[in-house]
């Protein structure tokens, strides 16, 4: 590419339409992404029996898909995102046993405000460390909201928790039923909402920032970026959505009890996230299904063995998969297309 | 004695002994951290695997307890050495996350093998007589392990700050952590360096997992449960000090017993706080650089 | 009228070494000026005290008369304050109009929209390409950056800075590790620079400066030793002896620099 390589404005015409065609066709949706949704459908009538376990999936998906916005596209890894869950749990929990205010869509804003809170206020002063110091830090966290609640068990109901809690019927018509189909519908609306707001953010050029940051923070502060503001406003949004995801819990168990804040709960997500594909998105869904299935089938057979295998799943996937499920999707697709993807 | 005296006392000696254990179980994840960057949550499970070896050693061959503490430390200790080799070396380059990752798998591994051949139940040492009941110390009595605990873990400081401070290994394993690319420049080969340490570091960890049995309790999920403490005595230590494991472990153990002494309930909230009060101040801890 | 950069007494030191002693430095708008001198003087640590990566213990950056010298290094960025490093910072996993873009969309707050999508800004897609048209990048445009040869690699770094709309521009050693064959592509872009960009321009190799510099400075240990013309240092015994040593630069000064 050494000689001079003056092109006349028509002849660089192709390769600005094709630059700019590119960036725009990346956004739009592909046919491929309405699989995990008829997927989804496609279960409510296959699998009518084993709904609450569905619904389980569903909420378990949005959890990875608000830790994929901090962990695949900012690229801050955290060790306390089960803090946002819980804290979304037990709003809508207490809410429903102190303050019997039971009606579900609102108690799933109200979750996702007190937990955005959290988020902010939390990612205010630790998005400042990396590294050791951030895990431990966020770790702390969700610890410590953890023993606030077990300070004050007589009105969290401690590690025993809130049983037994009832919910007004959805847009007072749908009732809860025996076998969690209305609530499947619902939490399926609700992460289709959920999702369609997180796609925005993810392709818009805040989200573009976002991989930047991830990519080179060095050069983003070189260009100009407040990257502490964008993590800040990021870390916030997936606590709000890591917080309607816990009040979802709440609403379909009829029960929450402190265990949410567990860091088992925080590395559970990381798992599935990362067995998935971290930054792609539906690799929350992938990840998130696959865990839950596996672990549903083995741990009944068995939960040492499910431990074991979980346990060596994680090591040949950090050796031999590291970009999860859907890199190995890719890598495939690519071998059959030749076709190379960034 | 007066009465808070008393409780002072026993916080203070209690404290004490647990924070020797935080220090000889912590002290390797320190050093190897800060000598190579690698996260190693997997540190937790040889801990844990130490003091199930002990559990074997004195329950089913017969050995006496302070035998059998030295020999899984030598033990576990050679065994890493293995893991070290075969895996560890394969991510010295790769991303915290995914050392994180495969650490934590493997500790999952473990517990569910630890869980297969002993079962979830805790279990417990047979102690020598010396070790059990108490001893006087003029004022009040004291229990003879935690005293032995509080002894053993004086003389490893003193025996670690030797070798740290005034050996040439020590010396080396400084000049790395503090700089590793001037040390190999230098000549000194960190890469074998690292690997002695991590045996030393691993065999500490088995020793402690040994100790744990009497005074914590011993079951698989140890490897875990544990393994977040141990995590807190390095990160607010200071990764890589000597001191600062040290200093860190006797703050944190001595708060963490003083807090469940006088809030029963409430106590596990004063070691996280204490954590992020130190680490808001000192992200790097007491003594880590930078 | 206000030079477009200032520097007034910076002192930094790393314990109990100075690497920057009592500096004092002022760019001209339009300034084309060469900073040079022996490794280790402390060069590269100067621009980072400018652009704000480090802090200084005493002294003052001004710039554009604004006292700059408390603010962040994004916060320096955006009021024109642009900068390329020694060894590339780029945004390798991206393409190269991604990278021009995401420039441009942090320099006019485009990215603080989290709503509209990226590639709908048609605007900041045509700037994009403009930038890449005047380095000759316009093919590489859908290539990612670490695909492309490390002199490609280097212009997309002074592309970046050059989409910052700067009105002061730090380059730090532009042409290091470029192979010879290609260094000429990162010459000609320096050679071309917007006129009233004021340009500060770290290089050891003497051809390049002379060709480029009006004036240059010279520092030793963390210290300005002298600073003056192209002809007057090349004249300077002292100079010599510290820098240019034994070592003519190559033969036929190209004693014509731009004025």
């Amino acid at each position: 590419m050494g000689a001079s390589e003056t092109m006349t404005p028509a002849a660089r015409e192709p390769t600005r339409e094709r630059a700019a065609n590119y960036l725009l066709e990346r956004h739009r949706f592909g046919w491929a992404e309405a699989l995990p949704w008829l997927i989804a459908i496609a279960a409510f009538f296959v699998f009518p029996d084993r709904m609450t376990f569905g619904s389980q999936v569903l909420v378990m998906v949005m959890f990875a898909l608000s830790l994929d916005l901090i962990l695949g596209y900012a690229g801050i890894v955290t060790l306390g995102h089960a803090a946002f869950f819980g804290v979304g749990a037990y709003t809508v929990g207490l809410a429903a046993a102190r303050l019997q205010w039971t009606e579900p869509i609102s108690g799933l804003f109200a979750a996702a405000i007190a937990a955005g809170i959290v988020g902010f206020i939390s990612g205010w002063f630790l998005l400042r460390y990396r590294g050791l110091t951030l895990l431990m830090l966020t770790l702390a966290t969700a610890i410590l909201l953890q023993e606030t609640g077990n300070l004050r068990s007589d009105i969290s109901g401690g590690y025993d928790g809130l049983p037994g809690l009832t919910f007004k019927p959805l847009l007072g018509i749908f009732d809860y039923d025996l076998y969690g189909h209305t609530y499947y519908l619902y939490a399926l609306a609700a992460l289709a909402v959920v999702f369609f707001f997180v796609r925005r953010v993810v392709y818009s050029p805040f989200g573009q920032a976002l991989t930047g940051i991830r990519e080179n923070v060095r050069r983003m502060h070189a260009i100009g970026s407040p990257v502490h503001w964008r993590l800040v406003t990021v870390y916030t949004i997936a606590a709000a959505i890591a917080g309607v995801a816990g009040a979802l819990f709440t609403q379909t168990n009829a029960y929450v009890t402190l265990t949410v804040f567990d860091f088992d709960n925080s590395a559970k997500v990381m798992v599935m996230l990362i067995l998935g594909g971290t930054g792609r998105l539906y690799g929350a869904f992938v990840g998130a299904a696959v865990y839950m299935v596996l672990e549903d089938y083995f741990s009944k057979l068995s939960p040492t063995f499910w431990q074991f295998g979980i346990g060596l799943v994680l090591v040949l996937t950090v050796l031999f998969a590291p970009r999860g499920l859907l890199g190995l999707f890719e890598k495939v697709g690519e071998y059959f297309t030749g076709r190379k993807h960034s | 004695m007066p009465h808070f005296a008393i409780v002072a006392v026993s916080i203070l000696f209690d404290g004490l002994a647990y924070a020797m254990f935080l220090f000889i179980t912590s002290v390797g994840l320190s050093v190897t951290m800060g000598l190579m960057g690698f996260v190693n949550l997997a540190h937790g499970a040889f801990a844990m695997a130490g003091g199930y070896l002990v559990v074997t050693l004195t329950r089913t061959l017969g050995f006496g307890f302070v035998p059998s503490l030295v020999i899984a430390a030598i033990v576990v200790g050679a065994v890493s050495v293995v893991f070290e080799r075969l895996l560890y070396r394969r991510l010295y380059k790769s991303t915290d996350l995914e050392q994180v990752l495969l650490t934590i798998g493997l500790a999952f591994m473990a517990i569910a093998t630890a869980t297969y051949f002993y079962g979830p139940i805790p279990k417990s040492v047979p102690l020598p007589d010396w070790l059990q009941g108490d001893v006087n110390l003029g004022f009040r009595y004291f229990p003879s392990y935690r005293a032995f605990l509080i002894v053993l873990g004086t003389a490893l400081i003193a025996v670690l700050w030797y070798g740290f401070e005034r050996t040439n290994i020590g010396a080396k394993i400084r000049a790395a952590v503090d700089n590793r690319r001037m040390a190999e420049s230098v000549g000194i080969n960190v890469d074998r360096l690292f690997t002695l340490t991590f045996a030393v570091g691993s065999g500490l960890a088995a020793l402690g997992g040994g100790l744990a049995i009497q005074l914590l309790g011993l079951s698989p999920s140890f490897a875990v449960l544990y393994l977040v403490l141990f995590l807190i005595v390095v990160a607010v230590g200071g990764l890589g000090s000597l001191k600062g494991t040290l200093l860190a472990a006797l703050v944190l153990g001595i708060f963490d017993t003083a807090g469940k002494y006088l809030f029963a309930d409430a106590g596990g909230f004063f070691i996280y706080a204490v954590t992020v009060a130190v680490l808001l101040v000192k992200p790097a801890g007491f003594y880590g650089r930078e | 009228m206000t030079a477009a950069l200032q520097v007034e007494g910076l002192n930094r030191a790393f314990g109990a070494l100075p690497v920057t002693r009592d500096v004092n430095l002022t760019l001209e708008r339009g300034a084309r000026r060469a900073l040079i001198g022996p490794n280790g003087a402390g060069k590269t640590t100067l621009v980072n005290l400018i652009t704000g990566v480090l802090k200084p213990q005493s002294g003052r950056v001004v710039l554009d008369g604004n006292d700059i010298t408390g603010t962040s290094q994004a916060e320096r960025a955006r009021r024109g304050l642009a900068r390329t490093f020694q060894i590339n910072q780029l945004f390798r996993g991206l393409t190269v109009i991604e990278n021009l873009c995401m420039t441009i969309g942090e320099r006019d707050g485009h990215c603080n929209n989290m709503w509209r999508s990226a590639g709908s800004r048609r605007l900041v897609i045509d700037e994009a390409l403009d930038h890449l048209d005047s380095l000759r990048l316009t093919d590489d445009a859908l290539k990612l950056v670490r695909e492309l040869p490390y002199g490609r690699q280097r212009l997309v770094e002074i592309a970046i800075a050059l989409a910052q709309k700067p009105r002061v521009l730090l380059l730090d050693e532009p042409a290091a590790g470029v192979p010879s064959s290609e260094s000429h592509l990162i010459l000609d872009v320096v050679a071309a620079l917007d006129p009233d960009i004021a340009v500060l321009i770290i290089e050891h190799d003497m051809d390049v400066v002379f060709r480029f510099a009006k004036e240059i400075t010279v520092l030793v240990q963390g210290a300005v030793f002298t600073q003056g013309t192209p002809n007057e240092i090349m004249n300077n015994e002292q100079v010599r002896a510290v820098y240019l040593g034994q070592e003519s630069h190559r033969g036929g000064r190209q004693g014509m620099h731009h004025g």
